[in-house]
């Protein structure tokens, strides 16, 4: 038995390292209780239908969701807008389709197979209107950045005047969390920028939550579903393993050995 | 095998085993004599089958969906983990089955280096094991290239670029490796098509690496020869299989935390933008188990010298059982080759560590001496411990009285004393 524990606690300390290790050189971030964290992290259901409503208003603009559907937002996990409602939202967008009969593209309202309707028609478009710079897809970004949600949030809230003696270029501002402070993107948020629908006071910081909360989300999808099924098969594991383990112990006591 | 003798009960039984002998190999793995004193460091085989046998599985089901094409290979592991029902489960179990099938590789490594089980007779097991070893590092690099994001792409072109080294033909060599002039569409469906075979090679190759097992039989914690059957072994049904259950039902539970709660902890953000042949990323880093490697080849200054230097390292490991003297397999019994070998597994662990950090400065210099290092434990100073060394005597055998049947010295001399 003691083997086993010296086993198991290489392995736990190996696991907890390489979390070290890649969490080691990020900067301080900005720190809020998300509650999708840990073993029952469920998503706040009311900050992801905001989250999406600053992004549709405010994000969308400039960046794409090209791997999600309107058919997502009502699905269970996510936002939870009822099926009348994600219907809705989607038509409220001008979807291209065709070719029709006589072979001509035509414009229809959005229905829930869509996918997320795009700023613009290709990378080029979306560089030359941004001043050469594209703006990410937001499908997996808080997948693709190290520092994920905490980055997204903090990044957010990072916009302040540039320190004396560094000099940016038009159309480039400072960002206290951005790789190397330069950010193309201008400050996206600002005090009731928008008006919520549910009356949530719109502060720089309660966006930034929400909308984050939004992109988790979007990129992980079935999050709630894998810490749901997580959490039983672990259980089960162990019930299994303790089992397993006194049978072995009856087994082996027929031999004049150690387990 | 062929001094078992083994008659099938029923009739059928009989007929059958007459034209092909499938009963007689059955009763023989269930039969197969196993040294009673293998501790927990001997279950990782039957977890490496697991790994291998959940790799293959999920593999498959992931080849179903995903779309080995430059312009859609990104969007379609997007697709199963959105859309394919539990993709994303058999997504995560496969991504982080990689890595703990080089966690349960290198402790399988570890655990031979430590008892000499790569010692006589059994070097054809270890040769086969290195092998396998080798193709899983193909496999695993290839891999990681099929999601095609920043990692991917220019993981691949970091990679294949080693092989420019050679001297006259290295251009020519890169080329025909990527099916173009740089990494693109047709490297990616090759890489797919060989990340698919490989699995298949070393399903294979596990089969001879256990079928040489059997001929001499497992080495164990004391590392001396039993005779088999006695009262040193027990029958591997079910006395081993349960205790082998017992260690990989502890193993997956290590799995499952990975694959549900830390999903992306082991992978590389910059792996979810999708490639960009024109943007490169701030650092180029490979996954954690071939950081060692890596670290060994940034380590040279010359670039041929130092593809030469991290394939070395790698099969250096091959010609082991030679360049290790020594004719006592257990370090349990060999006081000064447990020092050293500690101190290589600290080696192995700071050059991961260097292997992930930029190549300058300090880095660079720890780097160098731990690469030195390497070489000298496997070229200096395990041919010349095997002839220097002083060891301590080995009991008769495993069982025998006066030790208690335990491996550990420790324990052994404190039941010899209560004995005295």
């Amino acid at each position: 038995m003691k083997n086993i524990l010296k086993l198991f606690s290489v392995i736990i300390l190996f696991s907890v390292s390489s979390v070290n290790v890649i969490s080691a050189e990020k900067v301080e971030f900005l720190k809020t209780d998300w509650t999708f964290k840990g073993l029952f992290g469920k998503f706040d259901r009311a900050s992801l239908q905001r989250g999406y409503q600053v992004y549709t208003e405010v994000c969308a603009a400039c960046h794409s969701m090209k791997y999600l559907s309107y058919r997502n937002l009502s699905e269970k996990g996510g936002p939870e807008f009822s099926v009348a409602q994600a219907k809705a939202i989607a038509a409220s967008f001008e979807v291209t389709d065709g070719p029709n009969a006589d072979g001509e593209m035509f414009q229809r309202p959005g229905k829930l197979s869509d996918k997320f309707v795009m700023p613009y028609e290709n990378v080029k478009a979306a560089e030359a209107a941004n001043g050469g710079a594209y703006p990410p897809d937001m499908s997996v970004l808080v997948k693709a950045r190290g520092g994920g949600v905490d980055y997204i949030y903090s990044l957010l809230q990072g916009y302040e005047e540039a320190p004396n003696g560094m000099i940016l270029d038009d159309g480039v501002h400072y960002n206290k969390y951005m790789y190397g402070n330069k950010i193309k993107m201008s400050a996206p948020l600002s005090d009731g920028i928008i008006e919520y629908s549910d009356g949530t006071k719109a502060s720089v910081e309660q966006m930034s939550k929400d909308v984050t909360t939004f992109l988790m989300w979007a990129a992980e999808p079935s999050l709630e579903a894998r810490h749901q099924m997580g959490f039983k098969a672990i259980v089960y594991l162990i019930i299994l393993t303790v089992l397993v383990y006194f049978s072995m112990k009856r087994i082996w006591s027929r031999v004049k050995s150690e387990v | 095998m062929s001094d078992h003798e083994y008659t099938p009960k029923s009739k059928a039984g009989r007929w059958f085993n007459d034209r092909l002998p499938l009963l007689t190999l059955a009763n023989h793995l269930t039969d197969y004599p196993t040294p009673k004193n293998l501790n927990y460091w001997w279950t990782f085989g039957g977890i490496l089958t697991f790994c291998l046998i959940t790799q293959i599985v999920t593999g498959l089901v992931l080849a179903m969906h995903y779309i080995a094409h430059a312009d859609m290979a990104f969007e379609s592991v997007e697709h199963i983990m959105r859309d394919v029902n539990y993709g994303w489960l058999i997504r995560y179990i496969h991504a982080n089955g990689a890595s703990m099938f080089f966690l349960a590789v290198y402790i399988h490594i570890f655990r031979s280096l430590f008892y000499g089980s790569y010692k006589s007779p059994r070097e054809i097991i270890w040769i086969i094991g290195i092998i396998i070893y080798l193709l899983m590092m193909a496999a695993a690099f290839m891999g990681y290239v099929l999601p095609w994001g920043q990692m991917s792409f220019w993981g691949a072109t970091v990679i294949t670029n080693l092989f420019s080294a050679i001297p006259f033909v290295g251009e020519g060599v890169v080329t025909w490796l990527w099916g173009g002039y740089s990494v693109d569409n047709p490297t990616l469906t090759r890489f797919f098509t060989l990340h698919y075979l490989i699995p298949f090679l070393i399903l294979g190759l596990v089969v001879l690496h256990i079928w040489a097992l059997h001929v001499p039989g497992n080495n164990n914690p004391v590392g001396i020869d039993v005779k088999k059957p006695s009262k040193d072994t027990v029958p591997f049904h079910p006395y081993i299989v349960i205790k082998d259950g017992f260690a990989l039902l502890m193993f997956m539970i290590v799995f499952a935390f990975f694959v549900f709660y830390a999903p992306n902890i082991l992978g590389h953000a910059d792996n979810y933008i999708e490639a960009n042949p024109l943007v490169t990323p701030a650092h180029i880093v490979p996954e954690w188990y071939l950081l060692p490697f890596y670290a060994i080849l940034r380590s040279v200054p010359d670039k041929l010298l130092g593809v030469v230097a991290m394939l070395s390292a790698i099969l250096i490991l091959a010609v082991l059982p030679w360049l290790d003297t020594s004719k006592i397999r257990s370090a349990v019994f060999r006081p000064l080759y447990k020092q050293f070998y500690w101190i290589l597994v600290a080696d192995v662990l700071i050059l991961g560590y260097v292997g992930a950090m930029p190549a300058e400065g300090l880095y660079l210099l720890i780097a160098r001496v731990a690469t030195a290092y390497y070489f000298l434990h496997f070229l200096v100073i395990l041919p010349v411990l095997g002839l220097k060394e002083r060891t301590i005597p080995l009991p008769l055998s495993i069982t025998e009285p006066v030790l208690g049947g335990s491996p550990n010295m420790a324990m052994a001399k404190k039941k010899e004393s209560k004995i005295e």
